[in-house]
């Protein structure tokens, strides 16, 4: 039987969802599941890990790791490989996860898979589903010659199940010692959003060239309020500096897989569409019936979006909260 | 003082893919190859800081098919590169095969201050072989950034994380520095530039030849088209019956809201 290592993120105290997708699906498996968690919280998060399936939780209680930095999370991910020793690591296809385990695979001379959107884990024999060539093509892949299987999932692909409040896990502690560190983490500027970031919303509302000028956005604004969604964009309006570039989607923006993408005076070019065909539910307005974005959309409407988009706050803000 | 910039060519991004009869590569014929266009980045922050430290060069390297990869390390050297490196290499390699070839090539001409990558290839979506390269070289790295600066031994730059947050980060020279859109505005190459590349004496190396000795970690079982979506809905009537016929939609039929 294998061993599957979760790799847990959090945020603001809790453990972040993609967290909870990759404990479940490493519970379903039937292997033995142990979640890794760091930072000035992690005794607490651990209690939440168990909740989630993990029979043992590794806690590196540390506020070093309250902030990422590459060097640092090698040293603990090579210690707990060490100490734990996974047949299987999971993680979050996030920011982190992206730019870490590529890291971790090369020092323990393994292999890893990044952005995948399926997992099919059984014992030892795990493959996984990732899109290529910018979502035109998916490819099935597996490992070979890995002494530890490093999967990186997209959040938002696997489902979670509900917490059992009673579950509980042996709690390990270990500690992590790295000197003479060569990348030292001088700041963090804050985004402007308060929202979930593109990457991880579940609905996401984006704006093209269509929306004629910068102020215009507010009407986005409004609906994305009425649905709880994060604002994307059209590369067009980013480099028109309508809004700021980590807004973009597509391929040289943000690949996003949200449950509901509506797309308001997008066209659908086909660097656009390859950052967010992975929606579940495509919505499109605008006012060209020939866009080919209603090629890739599931409902369409054919419309003049300064009329359209109010209309639509109004009637999302009736149905939701009656 | 040397820079390194690694580039690979993919599939033009509105080249349509079909599958081939191996059901595991992508079939060739007729697809026009481009730089990653995150490589092009990487290629224009090089040569503007080649050109802010005089007597200093930028060399381009790239990892794979040859008649391929030399049309790409062409329109580097068009850009303003220095020097190029073809390791002529079959297809198939993943990322760990390629780092390792691209740390062997780097470490056997004698390393560099920095070395630039894309933060994502365009047809593998890897975003690995930076991190990898990074860590056979021994050197730090930071990914996805869009502001770089170097300073006699430290390089600071600031990389994009979720939110719109970015982190500013310090790094002791050498290190692996991967571009993201915004770093700067790739050039076109000029007519001139494009004369004087061709002139340039491109330097092939072979993959075996490096003896890397790194197997495949990983591998593609098949390959497939993703799957059809159902023809769109349009919603019809005036704007107030649409956008109600919308929500219902969303509401009754997806089951998203
Ligand atoms: C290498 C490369 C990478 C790229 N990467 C990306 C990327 O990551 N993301 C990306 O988005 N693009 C990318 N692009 C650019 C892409 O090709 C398109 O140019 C861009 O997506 C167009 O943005 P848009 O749809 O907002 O603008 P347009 O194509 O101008 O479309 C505007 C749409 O608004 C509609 N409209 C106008 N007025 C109204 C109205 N009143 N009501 C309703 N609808 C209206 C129009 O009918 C039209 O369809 C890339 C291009 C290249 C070459
Ligand atoms: N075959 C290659 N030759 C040279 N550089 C490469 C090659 N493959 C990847 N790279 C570099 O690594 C970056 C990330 O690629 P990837 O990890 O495949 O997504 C690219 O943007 C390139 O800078």
């Amino acid at each position: 039987m294998g061993k599957v290592l979760v790799f847990v993120e959090s945020s603001n105290g809790k453990i972040k969802r993609s967290a909870q997708e990759l404990l479940t699906a490493a519970k379903k498996s039937g292997q033995s599941v142990t979640a890794l968690v760091g930072g000035s919280q992690a005794q607490q998060l651990a209690t939440e890990c168990a909740q989630f399936g993990a029979q043992e939780v590794f806690v590196v209680k540390d506020s070093q790791f309250d902030q990422y930095n590459p060097e640092l999370f090698t040293e603990m991910m090579s210690q707990a490989v060490a100490e734990i020793k996974p047949t299987v690591i999971l993680a979050s296809s996030s920011s982190l996860g992206k730019d870490l385990f590529p890291r971790v695979a090369a020092h323990l001379n393994t292999g890893v898979l990044s952005d995948c959107t399926e997992l099919n884990l059984q014992g030892d024999d795990v493959t996984v589903k990732r899109p290529v060539y910018s979502g035109k093509a998916m490819a099935k892949m597996g490992f070979e010659n890995s002494s530890v299987k490093i999967v990186l999932m997209r959040p938002n692909q696997l489902p979670i199940e509900a917490p059992q409040t009673s579950a509980t896990a042996a709690t390990k502690e270990l500690s992590v010692k790295k000197t003479d560190l060569k990348t030292l983490i001088k700041e963090v500027v804050k985004g402007t959003s308060e929202k979930l970031d593109l990457t991880e919303a579940n609905i996401i509302v984006s704006g093209g060239r269509g929306l004629k000028e910068a102020a215009n956005f507010k009407l986005l604004n409004e609906l994305a309020d009425a649905l709880g969604a994060t604002v994307g964009a059209s590369r067009a309006v980013v480099d028109a500096g309508w809004v700021s570039h980590g807004m973009q989607v597509g391929q040289t923006g943000k690949t996003v897989a949200p449950t509901l993408y509506i797309a308001v005076g997008i066209s659908g070019a086909i660097q656009h569409l390859a950052g967010m065909s992975g929606a579940k539910v495509i919505v499109a307005i605008n006012n060209d019936p020939n866009a080919p974005i209603f090629q890739k959309a599931t409902y369409g409407i054919v419309g003049d979006l300064f009329d359209v988009v109010p209309k639509l706050t109004e009637e999302f803000k009736k149905a939701l909260h009656h | 003082m040397k820079f390194f910039v690694c580039i690979k060519q993919v599939p033009d991004t509105e080249t349509k893919i079909k599958i081939g009869s191996d059901t595991q590569s992508i079939d060739t014929t007729g697809i026009k190859w481009v730089m990653n266009p995150y490589d092009e980045y990487a290629v224009e922050e090089s040569v503007k800081l080649r050109d802010s430290n005089p007597g200093s060069q930028v060399w381009v390297l790239s990892v794979g098919p040859k008649k391929r990869t030399v049309e790409t390390l062409r329109t580097a050297l068009a850009m303003g590169a220095d020097e190029a490196i073809a390791v002529d290499a079959p297809e198939n390699l993943d990322p760990y095969q390629t780092a390792k070839a691209l740390a062997a090539v780097i470490q056997q001409e004698g390393g560099a201050k920095v070395i630039f990558t894309g933060k994502l290839a365009i047809d593998d979506n890897a975003s690995c072989v930076s991190q990898m390269t990074a860590e056979f070289l021994k050197v730090p790295h930071t990914t996805v950034v869009s502001k770089f600066s170097l300073s006699a031994e430290n390089i600071l730059v600031e990389r994009d994380v979720e939110g719109g947050a970015k982190e500013v980060v310090q790094m002791l020279a050498p290190a692996v520095v991967a571009a993201n859109k915004g770093l700067n505005m790739p050039r076109y190459a000029s007519l001139p530039g494009i004369m004087k590349a061709k002139k340039k004496v491109i330097k092939e190396l072979d993959f075996a030849g490096l003896n890397t000795g790194a197997s495949a970690k990983t591998k593609v079982l098949s390959l497939e088209l993703p799957p059809e979506k159902p023809p769109v809905k349009m919603l019809q009537g005036d704007s107030s019956a649409q956008v109600s016929a919308l929500v219902k939609a969303l509401r009754d039929e997806a089951k998203v809201l």
